[in-house]
Formats: structure tokens, C-alpha cells, sequence
């Protein structure tokens, strides 16, 4: 599972000797994030973000908790609940605000997190289930953030269900049945609103098991690193802890100042004053934008707005919203070059910096702005090269490509080409 | 005794159906089975309550509604606009082709003989469900004169048919009757 190099745990105390022949869970916990996992030695500040990923889901589930005990799930007093929470419950603007803003600060920390396997290619062999299980959790947040901004029951509350779940619609024949089915009414009522409480606490647990399974299939590569070349030898690595857990830390740090800055000084930058008007059935505000982490999707979900061939363009949109995330699972197939990092690919480098990276740019604003021209034509452009980026340029760069030459070993691209490193990093050459 | 030795070896022998094999077969279909039957009650679960389907029909006073005036009635938690039309409306119906429409429908289609005039539509935007504007005073009807849906850039004509945006198809008209002159009963 790890390198041979591996430091063993080895309990000090007799009661930790105990503990290890009876439950080594101990030795579990040093060998999955302790001294005992070796760790390429160049890992740079990108490779902080699955710790702090791991942070925002502990900090949501526990504010999350506590909010829960003050909630009340039902379309009468939901909102008035929340706004109890807001206004009587001790602290409860503090806990709430930071359980909105958590969800923001686990958005974008997850978004860096993806923006590094794209760009350093973690997502290829060996490390092909480490990135689809990473799929899988980004979609269960995103199923996650979009039932907890319905609980309270504010106006974008309602009307984002009533979207959402409208998408489901879309599907031929089964659409209109199953939407109702899902709502438990024909439009969103107690019931959905019921459901997804109970939804919105169970979907967290099964996000950290996902999460386990995501670091256990780590564990058996190894971390990647920035070069992109493989451990080779013991001088590649360093143990996670203390240079990694102090490198997070010190993230972490940086992390919380940006976090408790949005969340003391800014509460509601991030959120849209709609969702302080009551939820009203009979009247939709006049501009209904989701959350600014799903703007991109949304964008690409109202780009379709002609019938492509005999597909009604409703239903073109939510295949192509669905599309846009599952085609991250074929990605370790389409990109087919035998490098991993982006350093040495000069022409990915290019694609990425001057194709994706704008084109994700646009897409994010044309999301959040109204469904109006030129917007409308830029999202239906860029929803374009999203999917040819992905599906004609990799594959077609991964062919054509003359990568750069790479680095002998990790620790030649840290120290130089020292011949002593070398021979000490392999010794057996 | 002999004859379940004998039984042994022909399945040793890998000959025929063991009796073994019958109750293996039988007990893990009896289970598959049983696993089935107990999802009815947990999918069934999430299907609309009885009370929510209990709210299936309204009846509605439409007497007060002049010409060019429309109202938002509320019909299973959900938005109804119905409209009584002007002659202008209807002769702009009437103009257009309705093969060339998404979803061809005529106005006649739409309404019911001989109250031409009533046009009685879900208030429900066909593309992701948003309540269009165009019934309330003052509010914008869109390109067509009917209704526009601001959530995605759907415009309806005086007939509530999709004529420009993402919409696929006309604003529903639900299952009415009118019971009297001035009463409609919706469901």
C-alpha cells in the first residue's frame, strides 16, 4: 500500500500497545496522514486544497448540526425558523452565516482542487479511480448545496426548486411523473421541503465515505507532484507528517483569515436578497440565478435554446448541464499523452491557459446574468468549446504533442542535476 | 439411509438437479423477490400525499374580469391565469399560421366553444417552471403580447402559445368546465 520506506508506527506506551494489537487504529490514522505516508518532497501550495476540502466538510456537518437543532423543517415555519435562528438563538447569525459561507469556501476550495487534477493531469494511470471517485463526491456536494439552499424556504429557495426539479421534467415521457414524484406534490410544497431536510443531513455522511474511499485509493499510488514523474526513490519523498501537516496548516491558516474575513465582514455578498422575501408560489422574482458555484452549469443549461434535431431544446440543455460533469469521467481516457504535468506539454499548456480557463471564465458570468443577449450567444459559444476541449482538443493535443523533456526524478528537479543526488536517489542504477 | 446416499452420488457424479440446489434457488428468489416487494412501499412513499391530492379542483368567480384583464387563481399550489381576451388578442391569435408554431395549436384549440374570449392557462412556464409575467397590471408581456417568462427568455403570444426562448411547448390549459357564465371549476 505505501513505499517500502515506509516509517513504521511503532506505540510508545503500553497502553497504546494495547490498543494496537486489539484496534491499530492508531497505526491507521500514521499511516494514512501521519509520518508513516511518504509524500513526493516538491508538492507545491496546490496540493493543499484536499485537506482543506476535508476541513470545510467537517466545519459544514458541525455547523450544519447545530443548525439543524434550531430548524424547523416544515413550510409553514421554515422560514421563520430561520429566522429565529438569525435573531434569537445565541449566536445563531454566527453559526448560520458560517454554514452559508462554509458551503461558498468548500465550492471554491473543491473548484482549485479539480483546477490542479486538470492541469497536472492527477487524473491519470494509476490514478484513474482517485479522480472518479473525486466525480462522485463533486456531484453528491452539488446535490448536497442545492437541497440545503431550499431549507429556508425563501423565495430563491423555492423558485430554485421549482427550477431544478423542472429540469427533471425534460426527460421524455417519465419527465412530468417522476417530477412529481420527487416534489411529492406539483409543485414544491411540505413535503419536498421535508425530504430534502432529511436528504440535506443524510448526503454529508455519505459524502465523508466517499471520501474515504477517495484517500485509500490514494494511498495505494502514492500523492502525485508537480513534475508529474513517479517516486523512484527515498530521497523523493518526505513523510506527510510534520512537512505536510505544517505546509496545511499553514494553508489552512491563510484559508481561515480569507474565510473569517467573508464571513465577519461580508455575511451576505455571496447570497441574494430574494431568499430574505418569504417563498411566494405565485410570484417569481424577477431574476432567478442559483448560487454562484453552479453558474457555469447553469450557463451551459440555458444555451440551448433551438431544437437540435429532434431533441426539444429543454431537453438538449439539462443532457448538456449533466454532460459538462460527466464527461470529467471519461477525462483519463481522452487525454491520452503519456506526461502528466502541464509543465512539460506545451501545447496543453496552452489550451488550458488561453482555451479552458477563459472559456470556464465566461461561463461562470454569463451564469450569474440575465437571460438576455449577448449573454445567451457568449454562453452558447463557450458551452461549444467546453465540450470540444474535452472531447476533440485533448485527445487531439495528447497526439500531436512533443512533450518537454522531464526531469530524471523528482529530486533532480528539486536539487539540479547533481550527479551524487542522482546516484544517492537510486541507488540499485 | 440408502436412498439419500444415493442421491449424494449423483451429485457427486454432477448428474441432474440436486434437491440442494432446488432449495437454494427457491429460498434466494423468495428473498429477491421479497426485496422487491418492499421497495413499493418505500418508492410509493414519495408520490403525493393524499391531502395534496385532495386539493384537485377549485372553482373560480370569473364575472368581475373585464376585457384585456387577466387573473392569477391558484389551482394544486399552483399558479392559473385566466384571461379575457379582446378582440384585438384574438384576431392576433387568429392571424398566425399555426402549423408554423413549436407547438401548433390554434386559439379555438386552446379555449372552449364558444367562450373564445376566455383563455385558461397554467401559469406555469413550460420550459423550468417559472410563473410568467403578463397576467398582473402593468407587467411585461413579451414580444407577442401575451406573456414573457423573465427566468429564461420565454415569450407567449395572446393565445399562451411558445412562439420565442427555450420553452418547448404552449402554457398548459388545464382540464376546466364553465358551470355557469361566470363560474369556471378547474380540475
Amino acid at each position: 500500500m505505501s513505499f517500502p520506506w515506509a516509517n513504521e508506527y511503532k506505540p510508545a506506551f503500553g497502553l497504546t500497545q494495547w490498543l494496537d494489537e486489539k484496534l491499530p487504529l492508531p497505526r491507521f490514522v500514521y499511516n494514512a496522514v501521519g509520518a508513516g505516508y511518504p509524500v513526493p518532497r516538491n508538492l507545491n501550495y496546490m496540493w493543499n486544497f484536499g485537506v482543506l476540502a476535508g476541513f470545510c466538510l467537517v466545519l459544514q456537518i458541525v455547523t450544519g448540526v447545530i443548525l439543524a437543532m434550531h430548524y424547523a423543517p416544515n413550510a409553514l415555519v421554515a422560514f421563520d425558523s430561520t429566522e429565529h435562528i438569525m435573531r434569537d438563538v445565541n449566536w445563531g447569525w454566527m453559526l448560520r452565516y458560517a454554514h452559508a459561507n462554509g458551503a461558498s469556501a468548500f465550492f471554491v476550495v473543491v473548484y482549485l482542487h479539480i483546477f490542479r487534477g486538470f492541469f497536472y493531469s492527477s487524473y491519470k494511470a494509476p490514478r484513474e479511480m482517485i479522480w472518479l471517485l473525486g466525480v462522485v463526491i463533486f456531484l453528491l456536494m452539488m446535490a448536497t448545496a442545492f437541497m440545503g439552499y431550499v431549507l429556508p424556504w425563501g423565495q430563491m429557495s423555492f423558485w430554485g426548486a421549482k427550477v431544478i426539479t423542472g429540469l427533471f421534467g425534460a426527460i421524455p415521457v417519465v419527465g412530468e411523473p417522476l417530477q412529481i414524484w420527487l416534489l411529492g406534490g406539483y409543485a414544491p410544497d411540505n413535503a419536498a421541503l421535508n425530504r430534502f431536510f432529511s436528504l440535506h443531513f443524510l448526503l454529508p455522511f455519505v459524502i465523508a465515505g466517499v471520501i474515504i474511499l477517495h484517500i485509500w485509493a490514494l494511498h495505494i499510488p502514492g500523492s502525485s507532484n508537480p513534475t508529474g514523474v513517479e517516486v523512484k526513490a527515498e530521497s523523493d519523498t518526505v513523510p506527510f507528517h510534520p512537512y505536510y501537516t505544517a505546509k496545511d496548516g499553514f494553508g489552512l491558516g491563510v484559508f481561515l483569515l480569507i474565510y473569517c474575513a467573508i464571513l465577519f465582514f461580508a455575511p451576505n455578498a455571496l447570497g441574494h436578497p430574494d431568499n430574505y422575501i418569504p417563498a411566494n408560489p405565485l410570484s417569481t422574482p424577477a431574476h432567478i440565478v442559483p448560487e454562484w458555484y453552479f453558474w457555469p452549469f447553469y450557463a451551459i443549461l440555458r444555451a440551448f435554446t433551438y431544437d437540435f434535431f429532434f431533441i426539444p431544446a429543454k431537453l438538449m440543455g439539462v443532457l448538456a448541464m449533466f454532460g459538462a460533469i460527466l464527461v470529467w469521467f471519461f477525462l483519463p481516457w481522452l487525454d491520452t499523452s503519456p506526461v502528466r504535468s502541464g509543465h512539460y506539454r506545451p501545447l496543453f499548456r496552452k489550451f488550458f491557459w488561453f482555451g479552458l480557463i477563459p472559456t470556464m471564465a465566461v461561463l461562470f458570468y454569463c451564469g450569474g446574468a440575465p437571460a438576455a443577449e449577448p449573454y445567451v450567444m457568449l454562453s452558447q459559444l463557450a458551452s461549444l468549446y467546453y465540450f470540444a476541449h474535452f472531447l476533440i482538443i485533448l485527445p487531439l493535443v495528447s497526439s500531436i504533442e512533443k512533450p518537454e523533456p522531464l526531469p530524471f526524478s523528482i529530486t533532480e528537479a528539486v536539487l539540479g542535476k547533481d550527479e551524487s543526488a542522482v546516484l544517492n536517489a537510486n541507488p540499485a542504477a | 439411509m440408502a436412498e439419500q446416499a444415493s442421491i449424494d452420488t449423483s451429485a457427486e457424479a454432477g448428474e441432474g438437479v440436486r434437491r440442494r440446489d432446488f432449495i437454494n434457488i427457491a429460498a434466494v428468489s423468495f428473498a429477491g423477490v421479497s426485496g422487491v416487494a418492499v421497495l413499493v412501499p418505500l418508492v410509493s412513499q414519495m408520490a403525493p400525499s393524499a391531502d395534496v391530492l385532495a386539493q384537485s379542483s377549485t372553482e373560480i368567480d370569473i364575472s368581475a374580469i373585464t376585457p384585456g384583464q387577466a387573473i392569477k387563481a391558484v389551482f394544486r399550489k399552483q399558479p392559473v391565469f385566466i384571461r379575457n381576451l379582446t378582440p384585438e388578442e384574438i384576431a392576433s391569435a387568429d392571424k398566425v399560421d399555426a402549423s408554423s408554431l413549436r407547438d401548433p395549436q390554434t386559439l379555438e384549440e386552446r379555449t372552449k366553444e364558444g367562450k373564445t374570449n376566455w383563455l385558461i392557462t397554467m401559469g406555469v412556464c413550460t420550459h423550468l417552471g417559472c410563473v410568467p409575467l403578463g397576467a398582473g397590471e402593468g407587467e411585461v408581456k413579451g414580444e407577442f403580447g401575451g406573456y414573457f417568462c423573465p427566468c429564461h427568455g420565454s415569450h407567449y403570444d395572446t393565445a399562451a402559445r411558445i412562439r420565442k426562448g427555450p420553452a418547448p411547448k404552449n402554457l398548459e390549459v388545464p382540464e376546466y368546465a364553465f358551470i355557469s357564465d361566470t363560474v369556471v371549476k378547474i380540475g
